[in-house]
């Protein structure tokens, strides 16, 4: 992703931050600003818990170029406690270890760099739900 | 103002494989060509050239014009038309669009793809940008890896093994080995593709349809006139598209290609047929999971039951709903842009009853279907033969 769009999107990816719709009240991530449920405008802001549950995953064995080094890695959707879906990948756990159904709390982590002088690219992952 | 019946009345297309020779152009030229002498036109009213990566892949944008121009065809209107996977299919559609309402006699489809001048890694990167660039890329997913993702909650849900899905692939290298156009001709068995190695769990090698280069091309023109041009005219009986939510985590059910299910319903709508109408099924096998989904997504099967008619042998040429018949994006190979063109290519040959040995027995209606990304976009065409 661009620098611009890295700036852009910043609060989402280091702090889940999505909106809520004043209408209907649905959660929203990421945001879009129409809600998805009643097509009404929706840029109330909302941040997320980053509580959520494991839907599906992924073990990664061949990725694209800026992510070739951190192979293998899991990625997962994640189903947030408060209703939409994200897809990240999981740490600090095993592949054999993780289980549709997991319970799992967001972190924010280095996604990638660009090259070993470039820009650092953060975001958010998840772990096992510790205790 | 009443719609015009459209006919395909020229097919051409290149081997799908490694064209270290050729540029852009030269592909496309060259199924351009084929597409007209089979067609024995003289004018083309509008060029549509369905490309998914030019730009990145091959360095060249305005592919229209490009194509138009090397093509013989200067001045001619000419549009690239991308959809991701269904670009090529889109193309048809908008192609189909100008001669049904009117405004065109006489219009060349063109896919064309060339992915070998980009190094590997580039091609592989390339191929995520069909998916949500901010919310699935920036964050470690690729196109591959979120097929996994719907794979394996769709074996979590429904209970299947890995070798469940093997048919697939097996079925489309077998039909391949008898299209001379096919990039892979060799057969495979279920215990290679059990084996082969992992690309992103659980979606392996043997799984994956090949990305390459290639070029397919057919003409349109009314019905009316078709009989003038093709002794075999092969009419679209109808034409259907819809979109879905970009990321698959937006979905409503990631399980579900509701623009599969959308465009394939209007298409019977529109041709007036049912499933149990359809002699073959050209369907988007990017990976043996997509073609599950969208044989459930077109009425052939009950949700979570689309591997069982690979499983049961039921989409070979002689089962009840053949699939692939000429290798599928698994074999015959994956030209991005240009396999939507390919798909209905090879439906115009079976409903010609030209196929050779992979010829579907009294072939009269065929369902052919293109995915863009994960099902962001679906295009659906039901072609009618001759007889």
């Amino acid at each position: 992703m661009s620098l611009p769009a890295v700036w852009r999107t910043r609060k989402q990816r280091y702090s889940l931050v999505g909106e809520v719709c004043s209408k209907c009240g649905a959660k929203i991530f990421p945001p879009r600003d129409l809600c998805p449920e009643c097509s009404k405008p929706a840029q109330t802001p909302y941040s997320f818990s980053g509580r959520g549950v494991v839907y599906s995953f992924a073990v990664v064995y061949q990725a694209s170029e800026e992510f070739e080094e951190y192979v293998p890695y899991t990625v997962a959707m994640v189903k947030l406690e408060e209703g939409p879906m994200v897809t990240a990948q999981l740490t600090d756990v095993d592949p054999e270890e993780v289980r549709i159904g997991m319970p799992v709390e967001m972190v924010t982590r280095k996604l990638y760099e660009e090259g070993e002088r470039g820009v650092i690219h953060y975001g958010y992952k998840f772990r096992p739900c510790v205790g | 103002m009443r719609k015009r019946e459209v006919a395909i009345i020229g097919v051409g297309q290149t081997k799908v494989g490694e064209h270290w020779d050729k540029s852009i152009r030269q592909l496309a030229a060259e199924a351009i060509l084929s597409a007209i002498k089979d067609a024995k036109i003289e004018r083309v009213d509008i060029l549509y050239v369905g490309n998914a990566l030019s730009g990145e892949l091959a360095l060249q944008e305005h592919l229209g014009a490009a194509i138009a121009d090397f093509a013989g065809l200067r001045t001619v209107e000419a549009y690239k038309v991308e959809a991701a996977g269904a670009s090529g299919a889109a193309a048809l559609r908008l192609g189909y669009l100008a001669v049904a309402g009117g405004l065109a006699d006489f219009v060349l489809v063109c896919g064309v793809e060339k992915v070998t001048d980009a190094p590997t890694e580039r091609v592989n990167s390339a191929l995520s940008l069909g998916i949500d660039g901010e919310y699935e890329r920036e964050l470690g997913l690729s196109f591959i890896a979120l097929n996994a993702l719907i794979m394996r909650r769709y074996m979590h849900e429904y209970g299947y093994e890995l070798k469940d899905f093997a048919g697939f692939s097996v079925n489309s290298h077998k039909n391949a080995a008898h299209n001379p156009y096919a990039m892979f001709r060799n057969p495979i068995t279920e215990k290679a593709f059990v084996e082969a190695r992992m690309v992103v769990e659980p979606i392996n090698l043997l799984d994956s349809s090949p990305v390459a280069d290639g070029a397919a091309a057919v003409v349109l023109c009314p019905v009316d006139m078709a009989k003038d041009f093709q002794a075999k005219p092969v009419r679209i009986a109808s034409s259907a598209a819809a979109t879905d939510t970009l990321a698959l985590h937006d979905r409503k059910d990631p399980l579900f290609l509701e623009a599969a299910y959308l465009s394939a319903r209007r298409a019977y709508e529109v041709a007036g047929i049912k499933p149990e109408d359809v002699d073959l099924f050209e369907l988007y096998d990017s990976f043996a999971i997509m073609a599950a989904l969208s044989l459930e997504a077109a009425g052939f099967a009950e949700r979570g039951q689309g591997v069982k008619l690979a499983m049961e042998g039921q989409i070979s040429l002689d089962g009840r709903i053949p699939v692939s018949t000429m290798g599928g994006l698994k074999a015959r190979g994956n030209p991005l842009g240009a396999t939507g063109v390919y798909q209905v290519v090879e439906a115009v040959l079976q409903l010609r009853h030209e196929a050779g040995q992979n010829q579907v027995k009294d072939a009269h209606w065929a369902l052919v279907q293109s995915i863009g990304g994960v099902g962001g976009t679906v295009v659906t065409h039901v072609l009618e033969g001759p007889d």
